[in-house]
């Protein structure tokens, strides 16, 4: 009932009508469960509890926005409305998951699982199962699934972390998916990213060096390594939290990459694929995450580093401010055209604003144990 | 907290109930360690996630000092890395002992 309220949904006789464009969800990860908040007010506007454990959690939005798909790490995939501040259907899908996405079409939901292994794949209205395609490596063994992104079509893109694979799933004909498979693409792949277009599907690898990837324009030429030199190197650094490759790190016509156990930053020319610069920075970066307009990268770090926020002005490629918004960053995440950033402080218990231009904290909303920041604009991207 | 046994100092290996060397505003924050910062590859209830579950039972196949071994150095070829450069011998020991399910 008070969410209801909160949102203004309800009142005596003339519902007030919404739209959800100005609207996101930030994870209460120790609670099971999510805020509503409101961009353009900085504002709470409701709580959805519930949601089981929450920890690493991620979420997609349905095409029309109201919706969003919860991934939680205890195998539950929920479905919370926006507008109601309810949640509007719930399954449990696997033992452990660990993300997801959703098709061009909006029509299926994916879960990549790490137990037992593999993707299942649910009917976005009603969340009923559609498809379940386990993850067994060229080895025998099943695996667990990382980096899922939706391709054109209804398609899905994920890679094996165990196996070393990656697989394209096509669900045009739900009675027999087709899998195509790109093995021996090198050793444990923790994440991956999609570029905005569509086009270029970067795994990142923690067991040797360098980046598999593969062009989906010409998928026959098959998975390339890139950036050799590219991973731990020859001291093996010990990495207090695994780099995220998904921070959207495309600026301009250059992919920002974590360093993967230095404290740096790479920028790699898109296209080429090729070394342009690095970028010193104050811990092990965690996210790298361009600013809509790709003129400023915001990065965050692992631990013991993590209440640090370094940006990046993108033309200079030096580092043009170090904040401390708070303990334990998180996660970042820019409002649609990016005049503020958000920023979850996950020990300090709060959510900070940021202003990108004045780079000046503009507002703070109190939040449990926050982590993943997402507003309602990334249902019109791919690989979001 | 649980009773915890008179500290022993100066052991070569950490005995498993190490609780009394540790501050229980330090032991606060290794518990908290555990949740958030092991639980991001762990899972915050230990089930596991890109990294192994920490569920008693299966840390208990182990001995206590595999398992301090295993916080202070890591596991070469896997992402788990050494924690000695924020945790002690006795603070590994500690988490142990805790995961283990020696205290409460």
């Amino acid at each position: 009932m008070a969410a209801l309220v909160g949102l203004g949904l309800l009142s005596a006789c003339q519902p007030a009508l919404r739209g959800t464009g100005d609207l996101g969800l930030v994870v209460e990860r120790a609670d099971g469960r999510l805020m509503v908040v409101e961009n353009s007010t900085s504002t709470k506007l409701a709580s959805v509890a519930g949601l089981g454990d929450l920890s690493h959690a991620a979420l997609v939005y349905s095409r029309d926005q109201r919706f969003a798909y919860v991934f939680g790490r205890d195998g539950g995939l929920t479905k919370v409305d926006m507008l109601t501040g309810t949640i509007a259907g719930r399954v449990m899908q696997s033992g452990n998951s660990i993300g997801g996405a959703i098709s061009q079409d909006g029509t299926l939901v994916a879960v990549a699982n790490y137990t037992p292994g593999g993707i299942k794949v649910f009917d976005a209205a009603t969340l009923a199962q559609v498809a379940d395609i386990p993850a067994m490596g060229a080895d025998g063994k099943a695996s667990k699934v990382i980096g899922i992104a939706d391709l054109s079509g209804r398609r899905f893109i994920y890679t094996l972390y165990d196996a070393g694979e990656i697989w394209i799933a096509d669900l045009s004909d739900l009675k027999s998916p087709k899998i195509t498979k790109h093995t021996n693409i090198g050793k444990l792949p923790y994440d991956a990213l999609i570029t905005g277009d569509g086009r270029w599907y970067l795994a990142g690898l923690f067991g040797e060096d360098g980046i598999a990837m593969l062009d989906l324009w010409n998928p026959d030429k098959g998975v390339r390594r890139i950036l050799d030199h590219y991973g731990k190197g020859k001291e093996a650094l010990p990495v207090y939290k695994m780099p995220h490759l998904r921070g959207w790190a495309v600026a301009g016509d250059e992919v920002w990459l974590p360093a993967i156990g230095h404290h740096q930053v790479l920028v790699v020319d898109k296209g080429k694929w090729t070394e342009k610069a690095r970028v010193d920075l104050a811990g092990q970066p965690v996210f790298a995450m361009a600013r809509p307009d790709g003129r400023q990268v915001w990065v965050n770090f692992a631990v013991p580093d993590y209440s640090k926020v370094q940006v990046i002005d993108t033309q200079t490629k030096k580092v043009i401010k170090t904040l401390e918004p708070g303990l334990a960053i998180l996660h970042m995440e820019f409002t649609p055209k990016g005049e503020r950033v958000w920023l979850s402080a996950r020990d300090s218990d709060k959510v900070v604003v940021y202003d990108t231009e004045t780079l000046e904290q503009v507002a703070e909303i109190p939040a449990s144990r926050p982590s993943g920041i997402f507003f309602t604009n990334r249902a019109h991207k791919t690989g979001l | 907290m649980a009773e915890v046994a008179p500290a022993r100092s100066g052991a070569e290996v950490a005995p498993a109930r190490s609780g009394a060397e540790i501050a229980p505003s330090r032991q606060a924050k290794l518990k908290d360690m555990v949740d958030q910062d092991c639980g991001s590859c762990h899972g915050m209830t230990r089930q596991g996630g890109l990294g192994s579950p920490l569920l008693a039972e299966d840390l208990n196949k182990l001995s206590a000092e595999a398992v301090i071994e295993t916080i202070l150095e890591g596991r070469p070829g896997t992402p788990m890395p050494p924690w000695k450069a924020m945790l002690s011998r006795e603070e590994a020991a500690w988490i142990a002992a805790y995961l283990m399910g020696e205290m409460k």
